[in-house]
Parts: C-alpha cells; sequence; structure tokens
C-alpha cells in the first residue's frame, strides 16, 4: 500500500522535472520563420519563462491552474492590443492586489519575449 | 478578514509597510474567521493537515502513506539523540521542562532576556553549545531528527501561543505579520497570495493548502527532499519560488514569521511530525 502510494507520488515529482527542464533554447534559435505567434506560445507556456498556464486556463495547455482567468476570447476583451501589453507588462496597474507577476517592469520576460507572448495571447 | 486584505493592499501601495497596529488577538479571530468561511466544511482542528483537509483526491494517497509513516525511522533517531549524554554526561532532558517530553508547545516564544524570539530548533542547538558540543545544521539531519521526537511527544496538545503584553513582543509578532503579506522576490507576491486570497486554489497541478494550521506539523518528511526538515526550510523554499532570495535558517525573519504563523494556528492541535508531498 505504502509502495504504491509512495511510487506514484515519485511518478507526479518526475513528471514535474521533466517538464521544468524541457530544452527550450536551442528550439527558438533554430526556428527560423516561425511565426512570432508560435514562439509567444512557447514563452508562455515555459515554466522558467512566462509560466501562465501556472494561473491560466490556454487552449493548447496541459494541466493548468485556476488562479486567474481563462485567457479565452482576448480580441473581445482587450480591442486594444496596447491594454492586453499594459496588463502582462505590469497586471498591478489596473489590479493593485493581483497575484500575477510584473512580467515585464520586473524583467521576467525581455522586450521581445513580451511582444511575442503578446502576439500568442492576442490570437486566443 | 477585510482588515487583513487591506494590509496586503497598504504593503503592496506603499512598498514600506505601514499597518495599523490590531491586537494579536483581533488578528486571529479574522484569520480564523476568513479561513472557516472559505472552508465552511472543514471542522477547525483539521486545518493541522494541510492540503489534505480540503483535497479529498490527494488525501487519499496520504492516509495511506501515514499507514507507514516515513518519518518514523527520523522519530526513532530522534529519540535515541535525545537520550545520548554529552560528552559532559548530561543530556538533552536537562535543558526543559519536564525533561523535553511533550514541550513543543512552549515555543516559539519570545525570550525577554536575549529579546528575540526563541524557536524549539535554536533552544536545541543552544542546549548543545551550553554543555560544550557543536551546534547542529538547522534545516535537516540530526537537529529534524531530534525536533521530530520532541514534536511526537507533543502530539494531541492544542497550540497556545502567548503573545505578551510587552512591546518587544508585539513588535516581533507585527514583523513576522508584515513579513507574510509582503510582495517579494521577482515575480513580486507575498505568502498571503498564495495561502490566504489563493488557498484552496490551483497553482498548475498544485492546490494551494490553506495558511490555518500551517505551523501544526513541523517538522515535515516531504516526498520531494526524500527526508525530514524543519519549517524554516519550507519558508525558504517558498521564498525561492517567487524568486526571492531566502533568509537563513533562524534569522530574526523567520524566527518572526514563525512566531506570528503559529499563533495564528492557536487552537489546533499539535501533529508533528507530518507528511507531505
Ligand atoms: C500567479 C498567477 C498568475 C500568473 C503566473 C499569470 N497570471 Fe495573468 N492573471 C492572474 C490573475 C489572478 C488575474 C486576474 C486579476 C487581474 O486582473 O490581475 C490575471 C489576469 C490576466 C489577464 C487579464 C484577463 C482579463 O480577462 O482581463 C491577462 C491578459 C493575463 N492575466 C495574462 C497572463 C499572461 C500572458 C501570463 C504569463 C506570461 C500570466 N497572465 C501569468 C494570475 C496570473
Ligand atoms: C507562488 C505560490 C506560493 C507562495 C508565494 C508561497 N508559497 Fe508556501 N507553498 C506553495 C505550494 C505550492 C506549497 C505546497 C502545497 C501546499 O501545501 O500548499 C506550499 C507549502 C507551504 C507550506 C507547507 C504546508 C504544509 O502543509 O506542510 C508552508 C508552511 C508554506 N508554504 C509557507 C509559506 C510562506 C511562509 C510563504 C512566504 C514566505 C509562502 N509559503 C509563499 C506555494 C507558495
Amino acid at each position: 500500500m505504502r509502495k504504491t502510494a509512495s511510487s506514484t507520488l515519485a511518478a507526479a515529482g518526475a513528471l514535474a522535472i521533466v517538464m521544468g527542464s524541457f530544452s527550450f533554447a536551442p528550439s527558438i534559435a533554430s526556428a527560423a520563420g516561425a511565426s512570432d505567434i508560435e514562439e509567444g506560445k512557447k514563452i508562455a507556456f515555459h515554466r522558467k519563462k512566462g509560466n501562465c498556464l501556472a494561473c491560466h486556463k490556454i487552449a493548447g495547455g496541459s494541466l493548468p491552474g485556476n488562479i486567474g482567468p481563462a485567457l479565452v476570447n482576448m480580441k473581445a476583451r482587450y480591442p486594444d492590443k496596447a491594454k492586453l501589453r499594459a496588463k502582462i507588462y505590469d497586471a498591478t496597474v489596473t489590479s493593485p492586489n493581483t497575484i500575477m507577476p510584473p512580467f515585464g517592469k520586473h524583467k521576467i520576460l525581455s522586450k521581445s519575449e513580451l511582444d511575442k507572448v503578446v502576439e500568442f495571447i492576442y490570437s486566443l | 478578514m477585510k482588515k487583513l486584505l487591506l494590509i496586503t493592499a497598504a504593503v503592496s501601495a506603499l512598498g514600506a509597510p505601514l499597518v495599523s497596529q490590531a491586537s494579536p488577538e483581533d488578528d486571529l479571530k479574522a484569520f480564523r474567521g476568513y479561513f472557516m468561511e472559505r472552508f465552511p466544511n472543514v471542522p477547525l482542528e483539521e486545518f493541522a493537515n494541510g492540503v489534505y483537509a480540503i483535497d479529498p483526491a490527494s488525501r487519499e494517497q496520504w492516509e495511506a502513506i501515514e499507514e507507514f509513516p516515513p518519518y518514523e525511522i527520523a522519530i526513532e533517531e530522534g529519540e535515541e539523540l535525545f537520550n545520548t549524554p554529552f560528552k559532559n554526561g548530561k543530556t538533552y532532558a536537562s535543558c526543559f521542562r519536564n525533561g523535553g517530553i511533550g514541550v513543543k508547545g512552549d515555543y516559539p516564544y519570545y525570550d525577554t532576556e536575549k529579546g528575540r524570539v526563541e524557536t524549539l530548533e535554536s533552544a536545541i542547538n543552544e542546549c548543545r553549545t551550553k554543555n560544550g558540543e557543536k551546534p547542529l545544521k538547522w534545516k535537516k539531519g540530526k537537529l529534524a531528527s531530534i525536533s521530530a521526537y520532541m514534536a511526537f511527544t507533543t502530539r494531541g496538545q492544542t497550540i497556545d501561543i502567548k503573545i505578551p503584553h510587552d512591546q518587544r513582543a508585539l513588535d516581533a509578532y507585527e514583523h513576522g505579520k508584515h513579513f507574510y503579506y509582503a510582495r517579494r522576490g521577482q515575480l513580486n507576491m507575498s505568502c498571503a497570495h498564495c495561502h490566504v486570497d489563493n488557498s484552496g486554489n490551483k497553482i498548475r497541478a498544485d492546490i494551494l493548502s490553506p495558511a490555518l494550521g500551517h505551523l501544526s506539523h513541523f517538522p515535515v518528511y516531504r516526498s520531494k527532499w526524500g527526508g525530514l526538515g524543519t519549517v524554516h526550510r519550507r519558508f525558504g523554499g517558498c521564498n525561492k519560488q517567487v524568486r526571492a532570495l531566502p533568509f537563513k535558517a533562524q534569522s530574526k525573519q523567520y524566527r518572526d514569521l514563525e512566531y506570528f504563523l503559529t499563533y495564528m494556528s492557536n487552537g489546533i492541535p499539535w501533529n508533528g511530525p507530518g507528511a507531505r508531498k
């Protein structure tokens, strides 16, 4: 009984490690010509970058958290793309008490990474 | 709880915390009330069980683990260490009330002579140095095992931490409280963002445990660690998660944090050592 339970937990741990370390930079480097949306998706889903799935359900991503709202229908929610960018740059401006990290302000993402994430989110 | 939420806002808006000094008693009432309302089907004493108090699926796995507790060996090792005399012939028992049995509930407390919060772990190491022995490492290993044994002999007692009406003790409490509600790290999150505002929600695949009862079961055996860790080890891990520099185990920051959080668990049973994912 103990064996079953602890091996299930060990398996879950292994999964997290695999997901945390999947190689990322090389795929960007070799993705010449891939669209900004595709690159933005990788950055948004990567655990060490956007890690948006920690909190948001996003089409194409598995095991999302449920801390923030599902990111759907974004063009309708944000007709002005600059406002969407500003939200991701620093969500505390519009929601002072938010848990969402200020991806631009705290340089969690570089300017070009942020721009690509915006393109991806805007496409949802 | 409204009060506490306002505190979070104040801390983040002003950077430097500027909080009205509600009494610890008022804080405790609001804090407990918030969680009892957020999880209406969970009785107070169940909050000793962290995420397993609120998530039936992981609770089942955990109950299976508890049938053959992974911390049992550590308790045995701790008991043996506890009873092994120092070179001068004395034992740990000489340093504690009641020979050190069932006394975890005495900690943390504000030591007016030393002018700081005393924790069980710091008392164990002071017992060693007082008797001419070297202090042990703070976060795991032998110290954690001794602490686990002492927690085990305290099981079933109720957490009842006192904050004396001494300004310095109140300051230590307030400092711990500010720490809990202050944003930190590149990810800009407070402890309360995860364990108060979002307790019960999922961060990726992990369910966030409620802060109420958080200090009941330390030291804890974590599968992720493959062993035992003290509560300051856990604090450091949660600081690192938000890309903040962790503080040292037994730093003033973590002692005061432990003081605040343990007080917030008053009324809940001591049930350490625990087992967690
Ligand atoms: C730790 C949790 C967390 C993470 C990580 C996170 N968010 Fe959020 N996000 C939230 C919460 C909570 C809200 C709702 C409150 C608010 O407006 O800030 C939100 C709101 C949003 C909104 C506004 C949604 C709307 O309908 O108005 C957008 C857009 C957004 N997030 C995008 C992102 C992107 C893109 C990432 C990753 C690069 C991300 N978030 C990462 C928690 C998070
Ligand atoms: C980004 C989210 C996040 C932040 C911020 C955070 N934690 Fe955690 N914490 C977790 C997760 C995830 C776990 C493991 C699952 C659980 O028990 O909640 C955890 C576990 C814990 C535990 C162990 C609970 C148990 O039952 O054993 C304690 C205690 C704790 N955190 C305290 C803190 C403190 C103190 C802070 C601030 C210094 C903090 N956390 C900040 C996410 C966070």
